[in-house]
């Protein structure tokens, strides 16, 4: 780059580093700090004597024997059944994640290869959709699911979720197909494939890198979801996000504020997983829509 | 692409939305002009010897005849709309007449749900908003400077913000600020206050869900500018260095003009998605002092008694406000679209 030749003064080299310094100190501290205390008893998490208690376990160490203790750990997967919301999670985020991007391929690549003005209205009227804020279409789906005897179970919620998921999916892939050259397809057409045999085996076997990159979405979006789950979920059925809030009406009660951390490390584990796999692909998602628009 | 083979392709999708998203927007504006039963009462005379009583009762027959009939409930107009607990035209008129002057008059406004709601939504949204941009542009510009085998380290860890789930990273944060967590006590320890919680003060419990806010949307800032960044007309900074423009000018005058349709892109889906900022004031238990529109609705939806009237009513006004926030991005689109037409 140009202005690497021109070093900066060591002043604002300085500021720059210490900046960042701070900056991932901010973003990552709360992680590691939660993490750790995850490990320790109540009294050394929330110390109110001396807060490097959470760090050498003071009182972990008296009660057993150990800095570090899996109690947490224990109440929640075991006692408190946490592996069902575990569960529950993952079938949501599997069905949700494939469901939406199966349907949502048919409609992106319909959307960017159809020339009429009736294309940009749709592609509107979806943008007004991504804007609502799902908690305000749950209670138009309150009244209807109890009629019908459908609330509370897993299916139910699925569709909802994906349905949500639709206008975000449908822009995403319509900006993937578009950047797929038309002749593609086109010319699979001129040597007599029809418009479904010519997605099927001309389009697919390109549109992996795109789909992929909209599916980390859709999976963020259903493993995040707290607004829907949390209303449209039975007890019983419960995803891992209403779980944890449900630990909070309960533990802070009975003591046992420690199942609820644990159980939010469990929760935050699988997102770092995917974050490091998917890095790339997370940017370029996040950019796709903005450097075009 | 003919219009069949288009209808075909879109149709699992378009019933998708047409099913769960059009469909419960009408059902939401319904229900927010109906309202629920009254219960049928009855009124029977028991008499005995000496006198007579009257006694009324709920007729759970007839109530419930009636609830079968008319799921609905009763067509009450826009009533639910002005009472206390939206827009409370009643309240404010009053409140109007009798505050001797603005402050008293605010403060009595801040005692009905939904201008409480509005006031802490409101504020969040264009505080977090502004502030969130500048940040992430300065993590963007300094991690621009960085060595490249850096560069993904840093672009990992603060994606984690972001991508975290909002209740999660609320809670995290909730459990580090509580009087007994490490910030917490900090904070204490800096004020040389031992009695200092941030649960207890209002003020306090603002800057935490804003704090919380900016941290969890500036990543999304910053990629998008570091994205941005990349593309920099190189030609240009370098004639500006020529000239002998200071590195603050250039930034000022190059760099800033250059991501100036990013800001704009950032800036309006913050505002939409910050406007329905919800599950921080879950996470840190801040109803008693902050609360949402969003938030409104959650709590008339959950518990015992699911207030389906209030709840539509709120959910109308809210996606009335998202509408507005929405309307400069669809003009921008539809300008776009002219540009390309």
């Amino acid at each position: 780059m140009a202005s690497k030749t021109l070093r900066a003064p060591f002043s604002l080299r300085l500021l720059t580093s210490g900046f960042i310094v701070f900056w991932l100190i901010l973003a990552a501290f709360p992680f590691v700090w939660t993490l750790w205390g995850s490990f320790k008893v109540e009294l050394d998490f929330f110390s109110i004597a001396d807060w490097t208690n959470a760090l050498t376990g003071y009182n972990t160490e008296r009660t057993y024997g150990s800095p570090f203790t899996g109690v947490g750990y224990h109440g929640a997967w075991v006692q408190e059944e946490f592996w069902r919301a575990v569960i529950n999670t993952g079938i949501v985020c599997l069905f949700v994640v494939c469901t939406s991007l199966t349907i949502g391929t048919l409609g992106g690549y319909a959307l960017s290869r159809s020339a009429f003005r009736y294309t940009f209205w749709l592609l509107i009227i979806a943008l007004i959709f991504r804007a609502m804020p799902p908690i305000t279409l749950v209670s138009g789906y309150l009244l209807p699911f109890f009629e019908w005897n459908v609330w509370g179970i897993l299916p139910t919620t699925i569709i909802v979720l994906v349905a949500i998921n639709q206008p975000f999916t449908l822009w995403m892939l319509h900006s993937f197909f578009q950047n797929i050259p038309k002749e593609l397809d086109e010319s699979a057409k001129v040597d007599g494939c029809t418009q479904f045999q010519a997605f099927r085996w001309v389009i697919v076997p390109v549109m992996w890198p795109g789909v992929i990159t909209t599916g980390l979405f859709s999976f963020l979006l259903a493993y995040n979801d707290f607004a829907v789950t949390s209303m449209l979920l039975s007890e019983s059925n419960r995803t891992m996000v209403p779980e944890i809030a449900a630990f909070l009406g309960t533990t802070y009660t009975e003591g046992n504020v420690m199942f609820a951390v644990a159980a939010v490390v469990s929760a935050t584990a699988p997102l770092f997983i995917l974050v490091m796999f998917f890095q790339r692909q997370i940017v370029s998602g996040l950019t796709a829509g903005a450097v075009k628009g | 692409m003919k219009h069949r083979t288009f209808f075909w392709f879109f149709l699992p999708t378009g019933l998708a939305m047409l099913l769960f998203i059009a469909a419960p927007i009408v059902s939401v504006v319904l229900q927010s002009v109906f309202a629920p039963h009254e219960p049928v009462l009855i009124t029977a005379q028991t008499c005995t010897p000496f006198s007579c009583t009257e006694e009324t009762t709920i007729d759970q027959e007839a109530t419930r005849a009636l609830r079968e009939a008319k799921p609905l409930g009763r067509f009450v107009g826009l009533d639910i709309y002005f009472n206390r607990g939206h827009l409370a035209t009643a309240e404010v008129a009053e409140a109007w007449r009798t505050s001797d002057n603005l402050t008293a008059f605010f403060h009595e406004l801040g005692d009905l749900p939904f201008y409480r709601a509005m006031a802490f939504t409101l504020t969040y949204t264009f505080t977090v908003t502004p502030l969130l941009i500048i940040i992430g542009m300065a993590i963007a510009l300094a991690v621009n400077t960085l060595a490249q085998k850096l560069k993904g380290v840093v672009i990992f860890f603060s994606l984690l913000p972001m991508i975290v789930t909002p209740l999660v990273g609320s809670l995290i944060m909730f459990w580090m600020i509580d009087n007994r967590g490490v910030l917490g006590n900090f904070l204490s320890w800096l004020v040389s206050d031992p009695d200092l919680s941030v649960k207890a003060s209002t003020g306090l419990m603002w800057i935490s869900l804003i704090v919380y806010g900016i941290w969890h949307s500036a990543p999304f800032a910053f990629v998008v500018f570091y994205a941005g960044l990349q593309t920099l007309p190189e030609d240009q900074i370098e004639a500006a260095q020529i000239d002998g423009a200071s590195r603050w000018q250039q930034v000022r005058y190059i760099v800033v003009p250059h991501l100036m349709p990013l800001v704009t892109f950032v800036a309006l889906i913050q505002l939409m998605d910050n406007f329905r900022v919800f599950e921080p004031i879950v996470g840190f238990n801040a109803a008693a002092h902050a609360t949402s529109l969003s938030w409104i609705i959650f709590n008339d939806l959950g518990g015992e008694t699911r207030q389906l009237s209030a709840a539509a009513a709120t959910s109308v006004m809210t996606i009335i406000g998202v509408a507005i926030l929405l309307s400069p991005v669809l003009v921008r689109t539809w300008r776009d679209f002219k540009g390309k037409m």
